[in-house]
């Protein structure tokens, strides 16, 4: 198990160098970050000066390791925007994308999972048949033009929720957030549905399959024959049995809803980090744009290493794979 | 290894002689063929939905002999009839189906074309990346080994990024443009070709006829891609078809962000971004349609390939 554990983590580390070189090459080695910091009609001494104040003069391998020694002290530059650092702003709009996934994550789970079961323990029924129809209709929904439907069929033709913004946020647990006041959870129903439905329809395949190979098993048979209900066999020992999958497969759609929220935060308005990366990559605000992506996928990196981490804990066959 | 061929075009086309060497891959090919057309056949759902591939693909190809008006000819378009609700009469007395965007332009001409983007893009990066998988999968089964771990743990990488996000990356690191975005796709998406053929391909290799090639000399590369490949693709299929699908969809939505194709060629995803500007004013036709005609042609597509699942997975078979 140590070895593993050492192993997966040398294989993080190894990734996250990888991106931040080829963040490195691609944006400050091949773009030329003179072009932004300085104005068009500055001189070649103005140029040198800056260009020596930067480092931009010494060697790329050296730059390089100066890009990776600021990175690893959190420092990743100043925001041009926002003229403060770039690793700050981000955090500071870290909240807003997280509580918006979170509630995406639960609408899924509460609205895939019963769907799922109902869809499962009818096989190949009408029932069945229009369920799993409706989930493929899910996740081929384009989800920026699904949230642009949400928002002229609620917002403008109903006229029922809002369709821009977070709204008014409280304080609960101390934590700024969407879900003490009336207006923030208004605001929040729209963007996260939109986020939620192509989980849902993935939640809804997950639950389906589990229910269809656990219902053949014996203990199933040894529940009919003691004469449990139905719905007792159903929602007490399949669901026992159907619900760790489902955890662990959200588990990684976490980080697919992460993304996506990029999307819904750009058709809401949603003041989070996906909106962030959208703006700043039309401001050309190149520090956070390298700082969105490193702590991305810093996060995903360590997301990832949990879940292998949590399958080799549950099941010690994984450990086997040579590295 | 030596034998290899390059990576890109062996893994798609399979050499004219593929099928007559060992007798049995032929055959096979027909009836899964026959396989494939009976079991959509037999499920209405699946026949429309294959129905409605054939015929956007038709209106796709037929764009420029189709759409009422040259989207991209300038002269054409008239300013005085931008803004136009579906059904209007413009002001040379033209009527426009499904009205007319900010610039005048006529929608239906517009999505023809847009259709045509947006397919060639998701089939081509659906086709590369399908290659390059299809290939990297069978040299992993093949050498197993080092290079095996390092393409799968590869893989395992990839697939631990969501697709939408690894693309933006790479486009915002790169820079955009059509070609661009066609390889972010294909980075993004070769990773479930190489799983899966992989999977199918280590179970070809034990059987009788591997060893039979092994016996006669063939060299690695024709072993692999004459006789492994034809018998590895039941879930290459599948998995084509749902990516083809995806890569459509991911396009979309990196037009709609801003940061896909270029705005001389706009796909669906661009109208419909286009269209949104436009939206919260009530002129909901510049964005309803288009989203619409891609709603069609993805749900279409995902639906074909989930009876395609159904037909082609080996645990159903009886």
């Amino acid at each position: 198990m140590t070895a593993f554990v050492i192993r997966r983590l040398l294989q993080s580390i190894f990734v996250l160098a990888l991106t931040s070189l080829i963040v490195f090459l691609g944006i400050y080695a091949i773009g030329d970050p003179l072009e932004i910091l300085l104005s068009p009609d500055a001189s070649l001494a103005e140029r040198d000066q800056v260009s020596r104040s930067l480092g931009l003069d010494r060697p790329l391998p050296w730059q390089y390791l100066n890009f990776v020694g600021d990175a690893l002290g959190g420092d990743l530059g100043r925001s041009f925007v926002y003229n403060r650092s770039a690793v700050t702003v981000i955090f500071e709009r870290l909240p807003a994308t997280l509580e918006l996934v979170l509630t995406a994550l639960v609408l899924s789970l509460l609205i895939g999972v019963p769907l799922g079961l109902w869809a499962g323990v009818k096989p190949r029924s009408r029932t069945d048949e229009t369920i799993m129809t409706a989930s493929i209709l899910g996740f081929s929904l384009p989800n920026f033009w699904q949230g642009m439907m949400l928002i002229m069929i609620f917002s403008v033709t109903l006229g029922w929720l809002p369709s821009t913004g977070r709204g008014q946020t409280g304080t609960l647990f101390g934590v700024q957030t969407s879900f003490a006041t009336h207006d923030g959870l208004r605001h929040l129903v729209l963007p996260a549905l939109n986020l939620a439905l192509a989980q849902i329809a993935l939640v809804i395949r997950l639950t389906r399959t589990g229910v269809q190979e656990t219902l053949p098993l014996d203990f199933i048979k040894y529940a009919r024959a003691r004469g449990l209900s139905e719905s007792r066999i159903v929602f007490v020992h399949v669901m026992k049995n159907i619900l760790i999958p489902i955890v662990t497969v959200l588990g990684i759609e976490f980080g697919s809803l992460i993304a996506f929220a990029v999307v819904t935060e750009t058709i809401f308005a949603w003041p989070g980090v996906g909106k962030l990366i959208i703006d700043s990559i039309n401001a050309l605000d190149r520090p956070v744009v390298v700082a969105y992506i490193l702590v991305i996928v810093t996060m995903f990196i360590i997301i990832n290493l949990l879940v292998d981490l949590m399958y080799s804990a549950l099941d010690p066959r994984t450990r086997a794979r040579p590295a | 290894m030596t034998h290899q061929e390059p990576a890109p075009t062996g893994g798609a086309v399979l050499p004219p002689d593929a099928g007559g060497e060992v007798g049995t891959s032929a055959a096979r090919g027909d009836s899964m063929a026959g396989r494939i057309a009976a079991g959509i056949l037999a499920s209405p759902k699946a026949s429309i939905a294959a129905l409605v591939c054939v015929f956007l693909i038709g209106a796709a190809l037929g764009a420029p002999v189709l759409a009422p008006q040259d989207p991209y000819d300038l002269t054409a378009i008239d300013i005085f009839d931008s803004r136009l609700p579906p059904m209007s009469v413009g002001y040379e007395g033209q009527r426009y189906v499904l009205g007319t965007d900010t610039q005048g332009r006529d929608m239906l001409s517009a999505m023809l074309y847009g259709l045509r983007t947006s397919l060639s893009v998701g089939l081509t990066a659906g086709l590369l990346a399908l290659a390059v998988g299809t290939a990297l999968g069978l040299v992993a089964a093949w050498a197993g080994g080092r290079i095996d771990a390092l393409i799968m743990r590869t893989v395992d990488l990839m697939l631990g990024f969501p697709t939408i996000l690894v693309a933006l990356m790479i486009l915002v690191v790169f820079g955009q443009g059509t070609w661009k975005v066609i390889l972010a796709l294909v980075f993004v998406q070769w990773a479930y070709f190489a799983r899966a053929v992989r999977g199918a391909a280590l179970v070809e290799i034990g059987k009788d006829y591997v060893e039979a090639a092994r016996c006669l000399g063939l060299s690695s590369g024709r072993i692999l891609f004459a006789h492994l490949l034809p018998n590895c693709l039941p879930p290459l299929i599948v998995i084509g078809t749902i990516q083809v699908a995806s890569a459509i969809a991911a396009e979309a939505t990196l037009s709609f962000l801003g940061i896909g194709l270029p705005i001389t060629e706009p796909s669906l995803g661009l109208l419909i971004a286009n269209g949104y500007q436009v939206l919260l004013a009530g002129l909901y036709w510049m964005s309803v349609y288009p989203g619409l005609l891609l709603l069609a042609l993805v749900f279409a597509i995902n639906v074909v390939g989930d009876r395609l699942r159904e037909i082609l997975n080996p645990r159903l078979v009886r």
